[in-house]
């Protein structure tokens, strides 16, 4: 039996292949959308009845999917499907600060309107206007209410580029949190190995933090990888960390430039296994581009690390717009 | 008489064994292109069902589940070579887990039960 999809006064049969959210969009309903590859749950929306489908509710959390939430991006029903009207509730948070802390990198601190209850290394996902992003917070609620983002501000991002130029006060929605890559209590001793390119540092540096104020005793090595000696940032806090209490190691690895004592040159696959030949007993996090995050994972679950004890984030770039002329001739 | 799936210890001792099983699998030249997705916990949970099964555990697979679900194995060129070193592997997997050699036997009768079906071939042939 073909899908077919209700909600409000929408009632469409879907095209073969179709997912759930193309048939909302092509009906004309505004569903914020960001990754469509069932990563960042900005499309998130909750089925009344009918079975939004196998793949719609994975990684989320068991009262979601009991409640009948579902990613529509991930959703192709086979049946009826009656879709709540309304988007999940969010809460309302102020731009507090937007600070450029590296190259086209911006940290967004934020006041939420009330406690989040969060685990650092999570992310929420940031609403304005129409446009939904997912961001890793780096923050850890240990230090206040506030929230950090370090936002990558792309040339045609329209989330990042609004956010880089917001004026303190601005307002905007949150809803979260999410994921699962963060740290968990239970083995102080365990040896953690923390991998992440551009701004996959931020949710990395809150699980490192996070595992120190729980009283993590074990060694923790974070390696940050980006493309030139000059994408690196936090260096300061991360250096310093070094030097304070504590197992910490803090490695840079840029893909070119002159290899120095404190900084490593090479593809950071390879480096990094280089710098850590076998990870059997690690506890291993990544975070950062797919391709990446998707390599390391695979080695490090070769060279030993469990795979129940390998957390990764892949971050998705939203999908672009259409260029105007190709959108010109669909109209 | 009880299975050696209850004897390692259940599906506790399964997700140990899958681990050293992908391992395994995912390090030999031969097998890793059909065994490399990208979605590994999806990858992990096929080869728990699958070390559910050889071990006599609670799996429910029909001769027609096995032949649909490696078709287009076959179809990409899966033969008795590959069949054999996963076998391999999964006796391997078991030896270091501490498992005697006439279990580790049995295990491999179960698995050379599955062979025709997961290779798309008529049981005469």
């Amino acid at each position: 039996m073909t899908g077919r999809i209700r909600r409000g006064n929408l009632d469409l049969v879907l095209e073969p292949g179709e997912t759930a959210l193309e048939g909302l969009l092509r009906g004309g309903a505004a569903v914020p959308s960001s990754c469509r590859a069932g990563a960042c749950q900005a499309c998130m929306l909750r089925a009344v009845s009918g079975d939004p489908g196998p793949l719609a509710q994975q990684g989320l959390a068991p009262a979601l999917r009991e409640q009948g939430w579902f990613l529509s991006c991930m959703s192709r029903p086979t049946g009826e499907l009656v879709i709540e009207e309304g988007p999940p509730p969010a809460i309302g948070a102020s731009i507090a600060a937007v600070t450029e802390i590296g190259p086209a990198i911006v940290r967004v601190r934020l006041e939420p309107d009330e406690d989040l209850s969060y685990r650092p290394g999570q992310y929420v996902q940031l609403i304005q206007g129409d446009q939904v992003r997912a961001y890793s917070l780096a923050s850890s609620p240990a230090e206040g209410r506030a929230l950090e983002l370090h936002v990558r501000v792309h040339r045609q991002g329209r989330m990042s580029r609004w956010l880089a130029a917001a004026e303190p006060g601005t307002r905007v929605g949150l809803r979260g949190p999410a994921g699962a890559c963060f740290y968990t209590e239970g083995r102080p001793e365990q040896p953690l190995l923390l991998v992440g390119t551009g701004t996959g540092l931020a949710p990395l540096r809150g699980i490192v933090h996070d595992a120190r104020r729980r009283g993590h005793t074990g060694p923790i090595a974070l390696i940050h990888g980006a493309r030139d000696a000059a994408g690196f940032y936090l260096v300061d806090e991360l250096k310093g960390m070094v030097d304070g209490p504590g197992n910490f190691r803090y490695v840079r690895c840029a893909m070119s430039g002159e290899p120095s004592e404190e900084l490593e040159i090479g593809d950071l696959t390879q480096v990094t296994l280089r710098l850590f030949p076998s990870l059997k007993g690690w506890r291993v996090f990544l975070c950062g581009s797919p391709d990446r995050v998707n390599a390391l994972k695979k080695q490090c679950f070769l060279r030993g690390a469990g795979l129940k004890d390998i957390s990764a984030d892949a971050f998705l770039t939203a999908e672009m717009p259409p260029p105007v002329r190709a959108r010109a001739r669909g109209a | 008489m009880t299975s050696l799936y209850d004897e390692l210890g259940g599906a506790v001792a399964i997700d140990a064994a899958v681990d050293i099983f992908y391992r395994k699998v995912m390090a030999d030249e031969l097998l890793a292109p059909f065994f490399d997705d990208v979605d590994m916990e999806r990858q992990a949970a096929k080869q728990k069902a699958f070390l559910t099964m050889v071990t006599g555990g609670p799996a429910h697979y029909t001769g027609r589940d096995m032949r649909r679900a490696h078709a287009h194995l076959v179809a990409e060129g899966i033969g008795d070579a590959h069949f054999d070193a996963v076998v391999g592997h999964l006796a391997g997997t078991l030896k270091e887990l501490g498992v005697t050699d006439d279990k580790i036997a049995r295990v491999g009768a179960l698995a050379e039960s599955v062979r025709n079906d997961v290779l798309n071939r008529d049981p005469a042939v």
